[in-house]
């Protein structure tokens, strides 16, 4: 087991009354998994991902993460953690405009003041390892979308996280891209056992998942705990 | 790479936003400079000059503005060259020493000179040169009570600098000032051509840190022929004796003197003193506004590039990317700009004092150095200061607010 949920509540606060956009959520997640987390728009899914490391505040209920809680812990080490332990893919790819496909790849290394020598050899290797060693000194409004996401793969495997939140990650994708970036992501969890969260709503990419959970409106329907 | 090297590369591939960025903070700068720099080389000459002079009383044209000592000669208005004999002539006691000038700026090659006529002692019995010039003479002093406001001191009286009366100055010959012939290229023994007259260059003055080091001294008979002006002078300067001074000597001068403006030095001096007061206040407040004008434009353009920034800035910290590390990219960043900008704003000033100085004060600005550190120092701090609150807002992003899907 690497992340526990346990009664996750996440409520907004909005001018007509209270939004219970997570409404008791349980479920557990084990070392390897590929976890799918489908639902339709506005059932939570986002608000979960990003609930799980900090990057939102929980109303109430307990995160578990390799044996300790998390949820109330502080945010710099809740910093820390996503620092060291966890990447993220989104649907928008959200690379840094400015920089090239390798130093984009290179940040997760730079934020854990790994060395520059260290940082070009590594970024450069897992560029390889995706097929992207002709692209490294491009930037990435010259790269294609599909490119563009598996720069952004690349990113969140660079420093070797136990966990990968991915959030729509082929939701700019047109299907074929799209296949093979679930084709890349299946890569790396069996590869690498890297433990995969995967927001999606469309079904091919829920079939990749070796673990299925399903919202709506804030509520676990299929899933475990 | 290091977040350093992120801030540079971000910053070189937007260089063209700098331009606006930096404009408001690097004009400041640069004007602060430009007044500092001919101020102060006012200043330091406003006393070495007076209280070197000699004089202690100067007969101006009616129209002459007194406001600036130095552009009070320079292409002013004249009045009539009979003047000195009138006072000569006249039954006024208690005037030791009369010099009559003709002052105007000329173009000698490309360059723009003052020329001064004077007139040699053999001419009249007064004018004043340089001990140092090898020409001997007795130095011109008026004998004054002590406590006298009309030559008062202000603490630069130079022996080596005090005009001493000049014996000969013949036709054709003229003395250049040191910082003119460094400019022109003059040597003593070498002719020069001023308006199509050949002068014989007899003597370069040593270097006096007065208005003398930019002027070149010919004979008046010869400055009047040339451009003109026969008969007409642009200032008389007078040795007073100081008693005399005070039993009204300036208003018996007044009375034989029509349409002129009889003044002593020592109100010229307030004068000066006055203005270069303004100076330091209108320095004071320029200070003030550059600090607030060019700390809101700073932080209005990092404000403006940290909403540009927003998305970038909630990646790096989902990434892990901690509060410390978004402040270090701002103001890191503000910190280049404020060493640019003070850079800039330094070689700019500098530039328009050294340019402007001679035409606006009628001297010679160097650049002063040491303002190139308060210069990057001020800039730096107004950089920061102004960059605070936007790199505080940025930090206080929460990440995910700027990641949302649309
Ligand atoms: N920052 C927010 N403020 C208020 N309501 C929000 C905010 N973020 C999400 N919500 C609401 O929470 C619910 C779940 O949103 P989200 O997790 O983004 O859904 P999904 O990703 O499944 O489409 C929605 O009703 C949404 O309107
Ligand atoms: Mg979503």
């Amino acid at each position: 087991m690497i992340l526990q949920g346990e009664n996750i509540v996440k409520q907004y606060q909005h001018d007509r009354g209270i939004i219970n956009a997570l409404d008791h959520v349980s479920f557990t997640v084990n070392n390897g998994d590929f976890v799918t987390v489908t639902g339709p728009s506005g059932s939570g899914k986002s608000t979960l991902l990003l609930s799980l490391f900090g990057l939102i505040r929980l109303t109430s209920g307990n995160i578990i993460f390799e044996g300790h809680r998390i949820d109330n812990i502080s945010d710099r080490k809740l910093t820390d953690i996503r620092k060291k332990s966890v990447g993220y893919i989104l649907q928008s790819f959200a690379l840094i405009p400015y920089l090239t496909t390798l130093q984009n790849v290179m940040v997760p290394l730079m934020l854990e003041k790994i060395s520059g020598k260290e940082q070009v050899k590594r970024a450069a290797e897992i560029l390889d390892y995706i097929g992207l060693s002709d692209r490294m000194e491009h930037l990435p409004r010259e790269l294609s979308a599909g490119q563009q996401q598996r720069v952004a793969i690349a990113r969140s495997i660079v420093h070797k996280p136990r966990l990968i939140m991915a959030d729509e990650p082929t939701g700019n994708l047109d299907p074929a891209l799209s296949l093979e970036i679930l084709e890349f992501l299946k890569k790396i969890n069996q590869e690498n056992k890297i433990t995969i969260i995967m927001v999606t709503h469309s079904p091919v990419a829920a079939g990749y998942g070796t673990m299925k959970l399903h919202l709506n409106e804030g509520k676990i329907v299929i899933g475990n705990s | 790479m290091t977040i350093s090297k992120l801030v540079l590369i971000e910053l070189w591939k937007r260089k063209s936003q700098l331009i606006s960025g930096l404009l408001a903070i690097t004009l400041g700068i640069a004007v602060i400079v430009a007044i500092q720099s001919v101020s102060v080389v006012s200043e330091q000459n406003v006393a070495r000059n007076l209280d070197n002079l000699g004089a202690n009383i100067l007969v101006l044209p009616q129209g002459a503005s007194i406001d600036d000592y130095y552009t009070s000669d320079i292409d002013a208005p004249t009045l009539p060259m009979d003047y000195v004999e009138r006072i000569l002539t006249s039954t006024i006691s208690g005037v030791d020493n009369m010099s009559p000038k003709l002052t105007r700026r000329v173009k000698v090659g490309e360059q723009s000179v003052v020329l001064t006529g004077i007139l040699p002692k053999s001419e009249i019995a007064s004018k004043p040169l340089w001990q140092s010039s090898g020409l001997t003479g007795i130095e011109i002093k008026a004998a004054c009570a002590p406590g006298q406001t009309a030559n008062q001191s202000h603490g630069m009286e130079d022996e080596k600098l005090k005009r001493k009366a000049i014996d000969t100055l013949n036709s054709n010959d003229c003395i250049a000032g040191s910082q003119v012939a460094k400019r022109l290229n003059l040597s003593a023994k070498k002719p020069i051509s001023i308006l199509g007259k050949e002068f014989n260059v007899v003597k370069i003055l040593p270097e006096t840190g007065t208005v003398d080091d930019d002027r070149i001294f010919a004979n008046l008979k010869d400055v009047q022929r040339l451009l003109g002006i026969e008969n007409q002078v642009s200032a008389i300067e007078i040795m007073g004796c100081c008693n005399a001074i005070s039993d009204g000597l300036l208003s018996k001068l007044r009375n034989i003197l029509p349409d002129t403006r009889v003044t002593t030095i020592g109100q010229i001096v307030s004068t000066q003193i006055e203005t270069n007061q303004l100076m330091k206040k209108v320095t004071l407040v320029m200070l003030i506004i550059i600090f607030f004008v060019g700390g809101i434009s700073i932080g209005n353009f990092i404000w403006a590039n940290v909403n540009e920034r927003k998305r970038e800035i909630g990646i790096l910290r989902m990434m892990g990317a901690e509060r410390r590390t978004i402040y270090k990219m701002f103001l890191l960043k503000a910190l280049i700009l404020g060493i640019a900008g003070g850079i800039l704003g330094f070689l700019l000033g500098t530039l328009a004092g050294v340019i402007l100085g001679p035409y606006l004060a009628g001297i010679i600005v160097e650049p002063v150095y040491i303002y190139l550190l308060w210069s990057i120092l001020l800039s730096v701090a107004i950089s920061l200061a102004g960059s605070l609150v936007p790199t505080y807002l940025a930090a206080k992003f929460d990440p995910h607010s700027n990641l949302q899907e649309d």
